[in-house]
């Protein structure tokens, strides 16, 4: 199995039916075979070893993620918004990769081996000579390679095996599927694990796949009206920029089937009011990491919609990350590597087809095949995976692990604030102190003392965060992850 | 034939397609409506089945045989029907989920 089958498969399965559409440009599934068939060749004929993305989502990514699937060779999405200093090393790790530029010049990219975007939807873009596609790609060869977002120091490149994203694909989508009317709209930028599982998912699928290319919570509401858009997917920070835009009116989007969101921690405040506005479309919370190709645990409609009901048991579901798909076993260790009994909080431990585990270096599987998430979580009763956030994030005070997510939780309950940062400070007596920055809305106010005091109601006093500051906003990635290092040296500089 | 882990097959009678998801434990004969499996680009006269059971092989649906671990991904559909050492092999159940993407 590779990428490009699957669009072989839907190509002629779907032919004429549209497959991107973006901006003013659209392409049918067949065109979109044809044009990665051609530009394969000409990276072939180029003797290109890879094929850099660096650029916004528009009908070239799928191009050339095909293109690069069909000659055999990896796949490497960058974030195209980093600083100079940031992008030119990565540019560099890949040299001898063709760079396919929105914008140029690439920091680090030989400007031979650059090509503009716009030129792999000309249908002269191909082998000039007679290049041969390979018609046997290895599912062991790497099909991707993405640098997962580094909150917490530098990128890692996570390499993704052709084997590793079908069968992600093969196991959780029904081949052509969706009926015709059915749209995806796609906000996530290629550089993320959710960009290439929504282009490969809803490919195979057989929907339409509308692309922005920047998001706006306006544009994104005008385009699924428009398009008629079925599915859409969203980070947290984008639906908490939908809310505040619609301001407590309804979405009015009647054809929005469901609206899925993942790649952070949802805060409950923002979902509620979301669920409010969003009525009569089916919240699906996806959670899944780069390294696991995309989503592993789904909490589904159902589940949503008995809490919007106000079923008790379905609310406290809501905190969780839903039940593992088919075929994805986990796992909760404590530190010393014991596996933990139900509900007991430690790491995280997945296993399955369609995860990697894997980076440029050196894979972190381990003898049993088990992938350690470096995530903190548990498993209820009823097998809801519920994730407290990053074990890198727990916060040590006297012994006591603590989750950052659990008090921020707690203070954007605050009606004042609209959002919330823990961190764990140095700390000479406790090993680390809490310190918490927030957000407050346009016109909420609150003091320290009174925060404290709300924290301690709804939390023991050990987890009451020590210090708290007022800050404009908080320093998130694109795409919704909070930058806890930026937090933390902004307090103690 | 060797059937490994992504190779492409098909059926020299009808248009059945396929590739090899799962590679078998053992060695394993692949037939499509009695006709032995070959190598894709290998020659294909389709010269249609005699007799074609089933409802045919559908395209995007996965087969197993449970007895070998062979898996196959059916890529063109057509109206043979696939066994392994003369076993039909099903279709392997899928749970339909919610869109996550």
């Amino acid at each position: 199995m590779n990428l490009s089958l699957l669009l072989e498969m839907a190509s002629s399965a779907l032919d004429d039916r549209t497959a991107i559409v973006s901006g003013d440009v659209s392409l049918t599934y067949a065109e979109l075979d044809a044009a990665a068939r051609r530009a394969a060749g000409r990276f072939l004929e180029m003797g290109a070893t890879g094929v850099v993305f660096c650029g916004t989502n528009d009908v070239s990514f799928p191009i050339a993620l095909f293109a690069a699937g069909y000659a055999g060779l990896p796949f490497i999405p960058l974030n195209y918004r980093l600083g100079v200093e940031q992008l030119q090393p990565l540019v560099e790790a890949n040299a001898g990769a063709v760079v396919i530029a929105e914008v140029q010049p690439v920091p680090g990219a030989d400007p031979a081996f650059t090509i503009d975007r716009a030129d792999l939807l000309d249908p002269a873009f191909a082998a000039t000579t007679d290049v041969e596609l390979p018609g046997f790609v290895d599912p062991d060869d790497v099909a991707v390679l993405l640098y997962t977002s580094g909150t917490s120091g530098t990128p890692k490149a996570a390499l993704l095996r052709h084997r590793h994203l079908t069968a992600y694909v093969i196991g959780t989508v029904e081949f052509a599927g969706a009926d015709p009317e059915q749209a995806a709209l796609v906000t996530v930028p290629p550089y993320h694990i959710a960009g290439m599982a929504n282009l490969l998912s809803n490919m195979y699928a057989g929907r339409r796949i509308v692309y922005l290319d920047a998001f706006d919570a306006e544009i994104w509401i005008e385009t699924i009206r428009r398009e008629g858009v079925t599915q859409a997917m969203v980070v947290p920070t984008m639906l908490a920029r939908v809310v505040m835009h619609l301001d407590g009116e309804p979405a009015n989007v009647p054809t929005l089937r469901t609206l899925s969101y993942g790649g952070a921690r949802m805060p409950l405040p923002v979902l509620e009011k979301a669920l409010v506005m969003f009525e009569g479309t089916g919240f699906v919370n996806a959670y899944g990491l780069t390294e696991t190709s995309s989503t592993i645990a789904l909490l589904g409609p159902d589940d949503h919609a008995a809490a919007f009901a106000g079923d008790p048991v379905a609310k406290v579901r809501l905190g969780s990350v839903g039940k593992l798909l088919p075929g994805i076993e986990a796992e909760v260790r404590d530190e010393d590597g014991t596996v933990l009994a139900v509900g007991e909080a430690g790491l995280v431990f997945l296993r399955g087809e369609q995860i990697s585990g894997e980076y440029d270096g050196g894979s972190v599987i381990d003898a049993g095949g088990w992938f350690p998430t470096r995530d903190r979580g548990w498993i209820d009763e009823h097998d809801y995976l519920f994730i407290e956030g990053r074990a890198d994030d727990t916060i040590i005070r006297g012994g006591e692990n603590i989750a950052p997510a659990e008090i921020e939780d707690v203070l954007r309950r605050h009606p004042a604030i609209t959002d919330a940062a823990v961190v764990g400070l140095p700390d000479d007596e406790w090993g680390q102190s809490i310190a918490a920055v927030v957000v407050l809305g346009v016109a909420g106010s609150a003091t320290v003392d009174e925060l404290q005091s709300f924290c301690r109601e709804h939390l023991r006093g050990s987890k009451t965060p020590e210090r708290i500051e007022f800050r404009d906003e908080l320093p998130f990635t694109p795409t919704g992850k909070l930058l806890r290092r930026e937090v933390l040296a902004d307090l103690t500089s | 034939m060797e059937i490994k882990a992504g190779s492409r097959l098909a059926c020299p009678d009808c248009t059945v397609e396929l590739v090899v998801v799962k590679p078998p434990s053992g060695p394993v004969t692949l037939t499509c409506s009695g006709a032995a499996i070959v190598e894709a680009t290998a020659d294909r006269p389709g010269a249609g089945h005699a007799s074609a059971e089933g409802d045919g092989t559908l395209v995007g649906k996965r087969y197993a045989d449970e007895e070998t671990g062979l898996e196959v991904l059916c890529a063109k559909p057509g109206p043979g029907q696939l066994a392994a050492d003369g076993r039909v092999i099903e279709v392997k159940g899928a749970k339909p989920l919610p869109s996550s993407d």
